[in-house]
C-alpha cells in the first residue's frame, strides 16, 4: 500500500481524554459551498452539544440600495455561484410581484427549465463530488477486484459502462494516480476509518461514478448555455420574462434545432439519474442504514414551493408544493404557509437590535448593526456562550425549521404529490425502512435523490410545452409593459420566492423613485445553519448533530456526513442589508 | 460518456490520438492568439510534460467567493464530440487532471479541518517556489479581515501567508482580481483584489469575469508549461491573449451594428433576428475580453449570443462602471 495515511495533526480540543467533554473543531468545513466551521462536544465517544459558526460576510443587500431594480438579479445571482440562477429567479419575481407584471407563457417554462438542469446537475454533483468522499473510501478501491464490481454494477442497474475491462481503467488510473504520489484532492482523506462500511467493489464503482458524473454535469449543464449564454451565472433573466428569443424561423432564437439539442440533453440527464445516480444511492444507503437514527435535526419542515405551471402567480399552480411540515407529521395535510410568521434573530449572531438582541424581527422590518465581537484571530476556539456566527437565526412562530429536498419531498408527500409519494415509497420498500427513516441524515441523502429523479422525468414535458408555443408561432418572452420606469408607482413594495436545491429562498424588496430601497433575503442555509435563538434552541445543523457517535474524534468523519447531508452553502446565507435604504454600509442585516 | 472507450493507455487513461491531441494544442493555440506554427510546439511541451514525473501543484483559495469560479473550472470540457469524431479527444478536463495536482481546494478536497491544513502545509513546504495559487474571492481589510476567517485566521493573513512563495499566482474571477461584487459601492466590508492585499507579487495573472472562463485558465497554464512563463499581460495582470480585444469589435452581431439594426424591445422582430443589442444596454463596446472567440461551455454560446446584453464583467469594477446594465451607453 502506497504511503497515504499521513500522520494526521490533532484537532484543536479543549480535553484530550477522560469522560469530560472534548470539544473539537472543524474550520473549514470542506466540501461545501463557503466557510462553515463546526465546533462540537463528544463525551463517551458521542456528540453532545454543537455549534455551527458561519465566519464570512459580504454585505451584498447594502450593495444593492439605490441601484435599478432591473439589475437587482443580475447582483444577487452572484450569491452562490453554485445554485446559480436561484437568486435572480426569487428577485425578479419580487421586483413583478412589486410592479404587478405577469410573464408569458415561454418565460415561465424557459425558467422553469434553467431551474429544473439547476436541480439535476446539482444535487448529482452533491452527491457524487461533494458527499460520496464520506461513504466510500476511494483507498479501498484499489483493492477491488473489477470483475466483482462489474458483477455489482449489472446487478443494480443497465448503465453500459459496466464490464470488468471498463472497472479495471478506472482502477488503473487510480493505482497510477496514487503511486505518482501526488494525491491532489484524495491526500489526508479519512481513508480506512473505521465507519465507512461499502466493500472495494462499492468502492471502486462509486469512484468510477464519481468520474463519469464530473464529465456528465458539464454536458448537462449546456442547457443553461442554450438558454442563457453561459454556465456559472446564466445571463437570460429579465423583470418582465427572459433574454432568450422563440422563433421556430430564426438560427438566433429557440428553434428546432435547440429544442433538439435540449431534448438529447435532458435525455441524458434522466438516464444517468435512474441509472447510474439512483442505484449508487440506494446501493450506498443499504450499507449505512444505521444513518437513519442520525441527524434528525429539528422536525420541522418549510418550504416555499416552486416550479409554477400555470401563470397565476400563486402556490396552488406550482408542480413542488408549498407548506410546513410540523414535528414530523406527514399523515395530514401540510400547514399553510404564513410568511409573515417568519422572525430573526441575533442573539448569538455578530449584530445587534436596537430594540435589544433578544428580540425577533421580521425581514420586513429589521434593523441591525453588524457588531463582531468574536476572538481576534488568530483564535482557536470561538465563544459560543456569546455571538459566535455571521448567521442570523430565523424562526416560524418561534421554532427552528428544515428546508431543502427533505423539507420538499415531505411537503409533498403529506400532500399528496403522486409522483413523489410512489418514488418515496419506493425507495423506503426497497430499504426495508419505514417512513420514520426518513427524518434523518440517510433521509435527506434520499430525498434528494427521489427530488433529482422527479424533476429529471419534468424536464420532457416542459420542453414539449415550449415546443407547442413555438410552433404554434407563440413567441412572446417578455412583458414590457412595465419595462420603462417611468411607467412604475413612486413607490411599490413586493417579495418573491423559489426553491433553491438548498432549500426554501425568499427575496423582499421596497421601490422607491425608481430604485431599491430596501432589499432582503431570507436564505435556505441561514435556516438550516443558524445558530442559537433567545430561547438557547439549537438551529437544525446544531440540533442534527447530537447523539452522533464519532468512533475517533480526530477524524470526525460522522459530522461530515451530517453537515453534507443538508448541502450547506454559506455564501447564499450570509449577507448585509441597509435597514434604511441608506448606502451608509453601516445599518446591516443577515438573512 | 455513455460509450466505453474502445482502447485506453496501460496507466487507464483514454487513449488519445496524435490528431486529436494536435487539435487540443491547436485550440489552445488560437486561444493564445498564437501564430499557427506554435501548435507543434505545445504539442510537444504537453507531451514532455506529461512524460515528466511530476504534476504542478495547484493550491486554490476561496475568500470572499461564491464558488462560481470553482464551477467555471469543473466545466472544462473536450472540445470534440467523441460521438461525431469516434475519438476520445484529450479535453481540458484531461489537462487538469494530468498535469496538475489540486492539492488545496476547499470545495473538493476530502480532508476537512485540521487535515486539509495539513494538504496546505505539506504543499507549501515541498514545493516552495513551485506551486500555483489560484485565487477565487476577495479579500475583507476592515475591522482586520473579521469578514473572513477561515480555521481561526483571516484571508489576508493566509493570502500572505501562501502567495508570495507561489510561481504564479492566478486571480480567477473578478472578485479576487479587483474585489468584484463585495467592493463594490459601499464595500461594506473593506473588499480588495488579491493585488491590494498582498502588493509587489510577481507572476501575478489576473482571470476577471464573472465568472472567470476556464478556457482562460487552461490556456494561461498551457502558456505556462510551453514557454515556462506566464503569457504577456497588460498592467493589470490580464493576459493580453483574453483581455485585448474589445467584445464588440468580434461580435457576430457586428454586422448589425454597422447597419443600424437594433433591438428596440426584447422579443422583437429584430431581437429574434440577432440584431444588435447596443440599446438594449450591452456593454461589449466598453469591455475587453474573448467571449465572442472562446464562447462558453464547450463552445456551446455566449451571453450576447443568447440574446442578452453584455454587462462587461471582465471590465475594472464593472458593478460600479458598467451599471445600471440595461442603460444604452452613450456611443460605441
Amino acid at each position: 500500500m502506497p504511503d497515504i495515511f499521513i500522520p494526521l495533526v490533532n484537532n484543536s480540543s479543549n480535553n484530550t481524554s477522560g469522560s469530560n467533554p472534548q470539544r473539537i473543531v472543524i474550520d473549514p468545513l470542506t466540501r461545501i459551498e463557503g466557510h462553515l466551521r463546526i465546533e462540537a462536544s463528544i463525551s463517551n465517544g458521542v456528540i453532545t452539544d454543537a455549534w455551527s459558526s458561519s465566519t464570512m460576510f459580504r454585505g451584498v443587500e447594502a450593495i444593492l440600495a439605490n441601484r435599478d431594480p432591473r439589475d437587482a438579479w443580475i447582483l444577487t445571482q452572484r450569491l452562490c455561484g453554485v445554485c446559480t440562477t436561484v437568486h435572480s429567479l426569487a428577485s425578479i419575481r419580487a421586483v413583478e410581484n412589486a410592479l404587478g407584471i405577469t410573464i408569458p407563457d415561454n418565460a415561465r417554462i424557459i425558467r422553469n427549465l434553467i431551474e429544473g438542469a439547476l436541480f439535476i446537475t446539482d444535487h448529482v454533483v452533491h452527491f457524487y463530488h461533494l458527499h460520496a468522499l464520506d461513504w466510500v473510501d476511494v483507498v479501498s478501491a484499489l483493492s477491488a477486484n473489477p470483475a466483482d464490481t462489474s458483477a455489482l454494477a449489472q446487478s443494480i442497474s443497465a448503465w453500459p459502462n459496466s464490464s470488468a475491462a471498463y472497472f479495471g481503467q478506472v482502477q488503473t488510473r487510480l493505482k497510477n494516480f496514487v503511486n505518482s504520489g501526488q494525491l491532489g484532492i484524495f491526500a489526508n482523506g479519512y481513508w480506512g476509518h473505521p465507519a465507512y462500511k461499502l466493500p472495494p467493489a462499492g468502492n471502486l464503482l462509486a469512484v468510477a461514478h464519481y468520474l463519469e458524473a464530473l464529465d456528465w454535469q458539464k454536458e448537462i449543464i449546456k442547457i443553461h448555455a442554450i438558454l442563457g449564454g453561459k454556465n456559472p451565472h446564466p445571463q437570460t433573466y429579465l423583470v418582465g420574462g427572459v433574454a432568450i428569443p422563440v422563433d421556430k424561423n430564426s438560427a438566433k432564437a429557440i428553434n428546432p434545432a435547440a429544442i433538439a439539442q435540449l431534448r438529447t440533453l435532458a435525455a441524458k440527464g434522466l438516464d444517468f439519474v435512474s441509472q447510474v445516480y439512483l442505484p449508487d444511492l440506494m446501493l450506498v444507503a443499504s450499507f449505512y442504514k444505521d444513518w437513519a437514527g442520525y441527524g434528525q435535526g429539528p422536525g420541522n419542515y418549510l418550504a416555499f414551493g416552486d416550479f409554477p405551471l400555470d401563470n397565476s402567480g400563486t402556490p396552488a399552480g406550482y408542480w413542488l408544493p408549498q407548506g410546513l411540515v410540523f414535528n414530523k407529521n406527514i399523515g395530514s395535510k401540510p400547514q399553510a404557509l404564513d410568511v409573515n410568521q417568519i422572525k430573526e434573530y441575533v442573539t448569538h449572531s455578530w449584530y445587534t437590535y436596537s430594540g435589544g438582541d433578544g428580540s425577533a424581527l421580521h425581514p420586513s422590518v429589521g434593523q441591525t448593526t453588524p457588531n463582531y465581537t468574536g476572538p481576534t484571530p488568530p483564535f482557536d476556539n470561538l465563544n459560543v456562550d456569546q455571538k459566535y456566527s455571521w448567521l442570523k437565526s430565523p424562526r416560524y412562530q418561534d421554532a427552528p425549521m428544515e428546508v431543502g429536498p427533505l423539507a420538499r419531498m415531505l411537503v409533498a408527500y403529506a400532500a399528496g404529490h403522486t409522483r413523489v409519494r410512489q418514488l418515496t415509497d419506493q425507495v423506503l420498500a426497497s430499504l426495508g425502512v419505514g417512513p420514520e427513516a426518513l427524518f434523518s441524515t440517510l433521509g435527506r441523502v434520499a430525498a434528494r435523490g427521489i427530488e433529482t429523479q422527479a424533476t429529471a422525468e419534468q424536464m420532457s414535458p416542459w420542453i414539449d410545452a415550449l415546443e407547442a408555443n413555438m410552433n404554434a408561432g407563440v413567441n412572446d418572452i417578455h412583458n414590457g409593459s412595465k419595462w420603462d420606469p417611468s411607467t412604475w408607482p413612486k413607490t411599490a413594495t413586493g417579495w418573491g420566492s423559489t426553491e433553491a436545491p438548498r432549500g426554501g429562498l425568499g427575496h423582499w424588496l421596497r421601490i422607491n423613485n425608481g430604485v431599491i430601497q430596501r432589499y432582503q433575503m431570507v436564505v435556505p442555509t441561514t435556516w438550516n445553519g443558524s445558530p442559537r435563538d433567545v430561547n438557547g434552541v439549537r438551529g437544525p445543523f446544531e440540533q442534527a448533530l447530537i447523539g452522533t457517535p464519532i468512533a475517533d474524534p480526530q477524524k470526525p468523519l460522522e459530522i461530515l456526513r451530517t453537515i453534507h447531508s443538508f448541502d450547506p452553502c454559506m455564501a447564499c446565507s450570509v449577507h448585509l442589508i441597509d435597514a434604511n435604504g441608506k448606502s451608509t454600509g453601516i445599518q446591516v442585516r443577515v438573512e | 460518456m455513455n460509450a466505453e472507450p474502445k482502447e485506453a493507455l496501460s496507466d487507464g487513461r483514454p487513449q488519445i490520438s496524435r490528431r486529436s491531441f494536435l487539435k487540443l494544442a491547436g485550440m489552445m493555440a488560437v486561444t493564445l492568439a498564437l501564430p499557427k506554427v506554435y501548435t507543434g510546439v505545445i504539442a510537444k511541451a504537453l507531451e514532455t510534460a506529461s512524460a515528466s514525473a511530476g504534476r504542478l501543484p495547484v493550491v486554490w483559495l476561496e475568500f470572499q467567493d461564491c464558488t462560481g469560479d470553482s464551477e467555471s473550472f469543473i466545466r472544462a470540457t473536450q472540445r470534440t464530440d467523441p460521438v461525431q469524431t469516434g475519438l476520445t479527444d484529450p479535453g481540458l478536463i484531461d489537462l487538469l487532471l494530468d498535469y496538475l495536482s489540486v492539492d488545496y481546494h476547499e470545495t473538493l478536497m476530502a480532508p476537512a479541518g485540521a487535515q486539509s491544513e495539513l494538504s496546505l502545509n505539506n504543499v507549501m513546504q515541498k514545493y516552495p517556489g513551485q506551486y500555483i495559487a489560484v485565487v477565487e474571492g476577495s479579500i475583507p481589510t476592515a475591522q482586520n479581515g473579521v469578514f473572513c476567517t477561515i480555521r481561526g485566521r483571516t484571508a489576508l493573513s493566509i493570502a500572505q501567508q501562501v502567495l508570495p512563495g507561489a510561481r504564479a499566482v492566478i486571480a480567477m474571477g473578478s472578485c479576487s482580481s479587483d474585489g468584484g461584487l463585495a467592493a463594490a459601492a459601499p464595500n461594506p466590508t473593506g473588499a480588495v483584489g488579491v493585488k491590494d492585499a498582498v502588493p509587489g507579487l510577481n507572476n501575478f495573472v489576473a482571470l476577471p469575469g464573472c465568472p472567470a472562463n476556464v478556457v482562460n485558465l487552461v490556456a494561461t497554464i498551457v502558456h505556462l508549461l510551453t514557454f515556462n512563463a506566464l503569457p504577456p499581460r497588460d498592467a493589470s495582470g490580464r493576459p493580453y491573449f483574453a483581455y485585448g480585444a474589445e467584445i464588440h469589435d468580434h461580435c457576430e452581431r457586428r454586422p448589425f451594428f454597422n447597419a443600424g439594426q437594433f433591438v428596440q424591445a426584447w422579443g422583437d422582430a429584430g431581437h429574434r433576428q440577432g440584431w444588435c443589442l447596443f440599446k438594449m444596454g450591452c456593454k461589449g463596446p466598453k469591455t475587453d475580453h474573448n467571449c465572442p472567440q472562446v464562447k462558453w461551455n464547450d463552445g456551446t454560446s455566449w451571453c450576447v449570443a443568447s440574446g442578452h446584453g453584455c454587462i462587461g464583467c471582465a471590465s475594472p469594477k464593472f458593478w460600479d462602471t458598467m451599471s445600471p446594465f440595461y442603460k444604452a451607453l452613450p456611443s460605441a
